[in-house]
């Protein structure tokens, strides 16, 4: 379902973030991408998302070139990924509905298709309670399952997760990952950037290392070695 | 405050490009107006026989440049002299004691158009009757003529090009201003491009908000020119007695609101259009 064929990224004038990388993503599957800070997991997320482009190499999403795709076209392939980051990236002054309800108007959904599926989506990340808090009046953990209540609402076919357990405390670290592990067991391909040790050992899925721009380990079940 | 400036900006603008509407306008009457004003007058020698001014006159009614001949005989003309300055006993009281008529018999000569009477006062000095003629003045009205096209065309000129001036800072100022709304906003355009917006419904709002800065700056220009027009229209009437700014100002409103509407939100959209281009990549 995601392909990367050899993809090189060069920041000017002469950083290099991935070098070389190839690997492949199932559908279903949860893949998490290890490494340090600068080993290139952000890179490949920006790739993904079509924010930057790669160097070289080619990105497959559902047999498409993500290169190819016309920036008009861009839009409808972001809708298809659930993007999560560290820091949540929500709008402060909307409430939670609204934070989440805003990525359905964008696409002009009914107002009664908005309070449905932002209902449903608010029991599945456990918050229906906070609907109408504003994301200053939410803990650390509870912010991130808005943002991840917000990258479900399209119903994507994947969720890319940029640490998204880095501004969290160990409980609400696994709470998120066990949020995680529960919407790829509902069929969604979860791809997982991370440096937490414990949060590897814990999913025990596949794990692919990065170390300076290159993959250095791929495997099933794996751990967290460094 | 900087949205402020922005639509100050188009304002100005704005009234600049209708300035030179109304300037076109009055240009146009003033020359039409000093036009039907400014003749050929042929004096003929005092004893000249009548039917010899009216053969003259027939010849020069052939010409084709010429739109209008009249024959204004001696008495008319003492006629119409003492009428004009009945109130002014001085001059009434020199031509009593002058004893005769000191006027000279006449033929007023009006062309198509004023670059015309350079052929008919060349037809007039080249006829047969120009023996007769005293005097021909046409040639002390030429320069007020050409001074007026001078002018017209002249203020049109710098019209233009303080227009041009106008429209460029314009643009410029109404393109920070947007420029400055995408920064402001840069979160929430993130956010947007996140969720998957289309490309413009992330750039409909900054377009819009360039249009509506565009028709507020159109109404101040409207009440503006209104009031101009209004405070102008007196003062204006009592130089040229023919010209009604205010009138003419009710007359032709529909075409200035539409200059205005289509300057002003035309320059808000274009800027934006700009910025967006430059500083919002979708």
């Amino acid at each position: 379902m995601l392909k990367f064929q050899n993809i090189s990224k060069t920041y000017p004038p002469n950083t290099v973030a991935l070098d070389n990388v190839t690997f492949e993503v199932k559908e279903k599957e949860f893949v998490s991408i290890v490494g340090k800070s600068g080993s290139g997991k952000t890179t490949l997320i920006k790739l993904l998302l079509a924010e930057e482009k790669p160097t070289n190499g080619r990105i497959f999403f559902d047999n498409q070139d993500i290169q190819k795709i016309s920036s008009s076209k861009l839009p409808e392939l972001r809708r298809k990924i659930g993007a999560v980051f560290q820091d949540y990236k929500l709008l402060p002054n909307k409430t939670v509905y609204e934070n989440i309800a805003y990525a359905m108007e964008v696409i002009g959904a009914s107002d009664k298709e908005v309070k449905r599926d932002v209902a449903e989506v608010l029991s599945i990340v456990g918050l229906t309670d906070k609907i109408n808090n504003f994301p200053a009046q939410l803990s650390g953990g509870e912010k991130q399952r808005v943002a991840i209540a917000r990258a479900l609402i399209h119903r994507p076919e994947v969720i890319l997760a940029d640490e998204p357990t880095g501004n969290l405390d160990p409980y609400h670290t696994l709470e998120i990952i066990r949020l995680l592990t529960k919407i790829n067991e509902l069929g969604t391909t979860v791809v997982l950037s991370t440096h937490n040790k414990e949060v590897i050992n814990y999913v025990r899925k596949r794990v692919i290392t990065l170390q300076e721009g290159r993959i250095v380990r791929d495997e099933e079940g794996g751990r967290f070695i460094l | 405050m900087i949205v402020a400036a922005n639509v100050f900006i188009l304002v100005m603008t704005i009234c600049a490009i209708n300035s030179l509407f109304l300037l076109r306008e009055v240009g146009q009457f003033l020359i039409s107006s000093i036009q039907s004003k400014v003749d050929i007058s042929v004096y003929f020698k005092l004893d000249t026989p009548e039917e010899d001014i009216l053969k003259a006159k027939d010849d020069i009614a052939a010409v084709p440049e010429v739109k209008e001949i009249s024959y204004v005989s001696r008495e008319e003309a003492l006629k119409s002299f003492t009428e004009r300055h009945k109130d002014e006993p001085v001059l009434i009281e020199s031509l009593d004691e002058l004893g005769s008529n000191p006027f000279l018999p006449s033929l007023n000569i009006q062309a198509f158009e004023a670059s015309q009477y350079q052929a008919v006062s060349e037809f007039l000095s080249s006829a047969n009757f120009s023996p007769m003629v005293e005097k021909v003045d046409y040639f002390q009205r030429k320069p007020v003529i050409e001074r007026i096209y001078y002018l017209t065309s002249n203020l049109n000129k710098a019209g233009i090009v303080f227009s041009f001036i106008l429209v460029f800072v314009a643009i410029a100022i109404a393109f920070t201003t947007i420029r400055l709304a995408i920064y402001n906003s840069r979160e929430e355009i993130k956010v947007q491009k996140l969720v998957g917006a289309s490309n413009w419904f992330i750039r409909g709002p900054f377009i819009i908000e360039g249009a509506i800065s565009g028709f507020i700056a159109a109404l101040i220009s409207f009440l503006f020119f209104f009031l101009v027009c209004w405070l102008l229209s007196p003062k204006l009437e009592f130089l040229f007695p023919d010209f009604h700014l205010f009138k003419f100002f009710m007359e032709n409103y529909p075409m200035i609101i539409l200059i205005q509407l289509l300057s002003g939100i035309g320059l808000g959209v274009i800027s934006s259009f700009i910025a967006i281009r430059r500083y919002l990549r979708v």
